[in-house]
C-alpha cells in the first residue's frame, strides 16, 4: 500500500507526516517523531503504558491508526510537560513516590490528566475508575492514587488543605 | 554514639531517577535506537521436546530487509550456565538449540532484519523439520524410571556434591518420630508466576569503533550478565561495556542472561548495532518465571506442642534448564525449617528438570515457597493437637544462638518480638508469659 500524508495537531504544533496505511500512532510518534515519552509496554492494548490524548480523551496509542487523529489535537507526555518545571500533576508523582520503575508513569499521568480536566474533583472510587486500564506492576495504585487526589487538590488551589 | 547530624535516615528523600520518569525522559531499552540499527526476531520451538532434524531459511532469506540467520554454529561457547560465575555446573543451556529442544518457545534461530516488521516476517518463513518426543511435565514423573531423560548425564535432577538432591541431615528424625506423640504430614504446591514487567527483557548492543561493544540492557545483573556474554562468546571481559540500571520492572524476572549474548554476537557479526526485545508473549511464555515448588512434610509433635521431628521433601521444577533452580534449591533447604528450632531434620531437596518454560529467580525464591508451607503446616498442627496457634509458633520459636538444620547458628532471631508486635498490632491478646519471651539465648 502506498505512503500516505496525514496532518494533525501534535503538543500544539500542527503536522503533517508520510506514514504507511494502518500503521500506529504509537509507532509514529516514538519511530518517527522521536516522542519516546509514550511507552510500549505491550503494543496490544493491554497495559496502558501508551496512552496518550486524542482531544483531551485518553486513548491507547498502540492501537489507534494514525489516519484516525487526522485534523485532531494529540498529546503526549512531551505535551503536558512545561518547558520549565512540572505540570502539578508531574509535581505530584514526584512528591507522593508514585514511581517506582517509571515504566507506567507517563501512560498514568496523562490518564490523570484526562479525568481532572472532565472531573476536577474525583472521589477514590472514581480516580480507581479511571485507572483501570493502566498497569502498574510496582509501586502499587495506592500512592498512585493519592498523588492523583493531591494533583486535584493542587489543580483546585486547594493544595495542603486536608479533606 | 549519637549520630545527631543525620540528613537522610528518617527522612523522605526524593528520588534521583524521578524527574526523568515523571517527565517521560527516562531512557529505557526501547527508546534507543541508532541510524543503522537492524533488528534480530527469535525463532522458536513450538514443541515442549524434539529433535531439531532440518533448519530451512531459503523462503526467509527472500523478506525484503533479510540481514542474516544465526544458528548455534555461530556461537563460540554455545552451551553455558548462568551460575557458572558462582560454580555451578555443568554448563547445560545453549544459547541456540543445536540438537533438541527441551521446552515450547526454546531459541532455535535468530533472524537480524533491517526492520522489526521484516525480521517478524522472515522468522515466521523459516521451516524447522522437528521430530517430536515425549515430554514430561511433572516433577515426580520426571524422576520415575521410563521417563524421558532431558540431560546429557543421563538423569532429570541436578547433581549436588555427587548427590540426587541437596540434603541436610541434623538429629535423628527416625527416633524423634518413635517418640512423638502426633505424626502430622502434608503435601504442598505452588504454582509457576510470571512477574510481568511493564517493561519487556530487551537490548540493543553496538559496535564501537575501536572494536569494542556497547551493551545496553535493561537486565538487573549487569555485571554478571557481562561476565557470562564475554565467556558465551569467548572474548576478554574487557571488550564489553555494558550500560544498565533503568529497568522498567524486574522482580528477578530479568537476572537471567538471555538476549544480550546473541544481540552481541549479532552486532559482531554485522558491524551494525542490533536491537533484541521480547514481545509481551515473549515475555509471558518464554522468559523465566518463579519456579514452581511440590513439598511433603512430616513432623512429630509432643502433646505440648514441640516439634521434635521434621522429615521434608521437596522438587523445584526447574523447567527445562537450570537457570537459578540450583541455587533456589539450597537457599531452600536452608530454610524449610523455618524459624523454630527442631532438634531432629531430615531434608531432601531436588531440582528437576521438565519440559517447561524455565523456572528461575523471583523475589525471594526458594524461600518463599519454604515459608508458605511451613506455616500452613503450623497451623494444620496446631489444629491437629488442639493448641493455639500463636502458642504453637511461640513454644517452638527458634532463639539466637540456636543452631538450624544446616549448622548455621542463628544470631538475628526476631521470630518472637515480631509475634509480639502482630499481636499488638492487631489487637489480639496474648498470655502474659508469651510477651515476657525475647529471642535472647536460652
Amino acid at each position: 500500500m502506498a505512503p500516505k500524508i496525514v496532518s494533525f495537531i501534535l503538543n500544539g504544533r500542527e503536522i503533517d507526516v508520510m506514514i504507511k496505511p494502518l500503521m500506529t500512532l504509537q509507532k509514529l510518534v516514538r519511530d518517527q517523531l522521536d516522542y519516546t515519552a509514550t511507552k510500549t509496554g505491550c503494543k496490544q492494548g493491554g497495559c496502558g503504558s501508551c496512552t496518550v490524548l486524542v482531544n483531551g480523551q485518553p486513548m491507547m496509542s498502540c492501537l489507534l491508526p494514525v489516519e484516525d487523529v487526522a485534523g485532531q489535537k494529540v498529546t503526549t507526555l512531551e505535551g503536558l510537560t512545561p518547558a520549565n518545571g512540572l505540570h502539578p500533576i508531574q509535581e505530584a508523582f514526584f512528591e507522593k513516590f508514585a514511581i517506582q520503575c517509571g515504566y507506567c508513569s507517563p501512560g498514568m499521568i496523562l490518564m490523570t490528566k484526562a479525568l481532572l480536566d472532565r472531573n476536577p474533583n474525583p472521589s477514590r472510587q472514581e480516580i480507581i475508575e479511571a485507572l483501570t486500564g493502566n498497569l502498574c506492576r510496582c509501586t502499587g495504585y495506592e500512592p498512585i492514587i493519592e498523588a492523583i487526589e493531591a494533583a486535584a487538590k493542587k489543580l483546585n488551589g486547594k493544595e495542603g488543605v486536608s479533606p | 554514639m549519637i549520630i545527631s547530624d543525620l540528613k537522610v535516615v528518617g527522612q523522605s528523600v526524593q528520588r534521583r531517577d524521578g524527574l526523568g520518569h515523571v517527565t517521560g525522559k527516562t531512557i529505557y531499552i526501547d527508546d534507543i535506537k541508532f541510524p543503522d540499527m537492524l533488528h534480530l526476531k527469535m525463532v522458536r520451538s513450538p514443541a515442549p521436546h524434539a529433535r531439531i532434524k532440518s533448519i530451512d531459511f531459503s523462503d526467509a532469506e527472500k523478506v525484503p530487509g533479510f540481514v542474516r540467520a544465526l544458528t548455534h554454529q555461530d556461537v563460540p561457547k554455545n552451551i553455558y550456565t548462568i551460575l557458572c560465575l558462582i560454580g555451578v555446573g555443568p554448563d547445560e543451556e545453549p544459547v541456540l538449540a543445536a540438537d533438541k529442544v527441551l521446552y515450547k518457545g526454546e531459541q532455535i534461530a535468530a533472524i537480524v532484519a533491517e526492520t522489526e516488521d521484516a525480521a517478524l516476517e522472515a522468522a515466521s518463513r523459516v521451516e524447522l523439520d522437528l521430530e517430536e518426543l515425549p515430554a514430561v511435565y511433572d516433577v515426580e514423573e520426571a524422576l520415575q524410571p521410563g521417563a524421558p531423560i532431558l540431560k546429557e548425564w543421563g538423569a532429570n535432577y541436578f547433581v549436588y556434591e555427587g548427590h540426587h538432591c541437596r540434603r541436610v541431615r541434623f538429629g535423628d528424625v527416625d527416633q524423634g518420630f518413635a517418640e512423638a506423640d502426633f505424626i502430622i504430614e502434608g503435601r504442598y504446591q505452588t504454582s509457576p508466576i510470571e512477574h510481568a514487567p511493564t517493561e519487556t527483557t530487551g537490548c540493543v548492543a553496538k559496535p564501537e569503533p575501536d572494536g569494542r561493544l556497547t551493551v545496553y540492557t535493561n537486565t538487573q545483573a549487569l555485571f554478571f550478565t557481562l561476565d557470562n556474554t564475554a565467556l558465551i562468546l569467548n572474548i576478554p571481559f574487557n571488550k564489553l561495556h555494558f550500560v544498565g540500571g533503568t529497568v522498567g520492572g524486574g522482580f528477578g524476572g530479568k537476572v537471567d542472561v538471555i538476549v544480550e549474548p546473541i544481540a552481541t554476537l549479532a552486532a559482531m557479526k554485522t558491524g551494525r548495532p542490533v536491537k533484541y526485545t521480547f514481545s509481551r508473549e515473549e515475555e509471558m511464555r518464554v522468559s523465566s518465571t518463579r519456579g514452581a515448588w511440590r513439598m511433603y512434610y512430616k513432623d512429630g509433635v509432643m502433646k505440648d506442642g514441640r516439634i521434635v521431628a521434621r522429615q521434608v521433601t521437596s522438587y523445584a521444577d526447574a523447567g527445562a534448564y537450570n537457570r537459578h533452580t540450583p541455587y533456589a534449591v539450597t537457599k531452600h533447604a536452608a530454610n524449610v525449617g523455618g524459624p523454630y528450632s527442631i532438634p531432629n531434620v531430615h531434608i531432601d531437596a531436588h531440582c528437576v528438570y521438565t519440559n517447561r518454560q524455565p523456572g528461575s529467580a523471583m523475589r525471594g525464591f526458594g524461600v518463599t515457597p519454604a515459608s508458605f508451607a511451613v506455616e500452613v503446616q503450623m497451623d494444620k498442627i496446631a489444629e491437629t493437637i488442639g493448641m493455639d496457634p500463636w502458642e504453637l509458633r511461640f513454644v517452638n520459636a527458634y532463639h539466637n544462638g540456636d543452631v538450624k538444620p544446616h549448622r548455621k547458628i542463628v544470631e538475628d532471631a526476631t521470630l518472637i518480638e515480631t509475634m509480639q508486635a502482630a499481636a499488638r498490632l492487631t489487637g489480639h491478646s496474648l498470655p502474659e508469659k508469651y510477651l515476657a519471651m525475647t529471642s535472647d539465648p536460652r
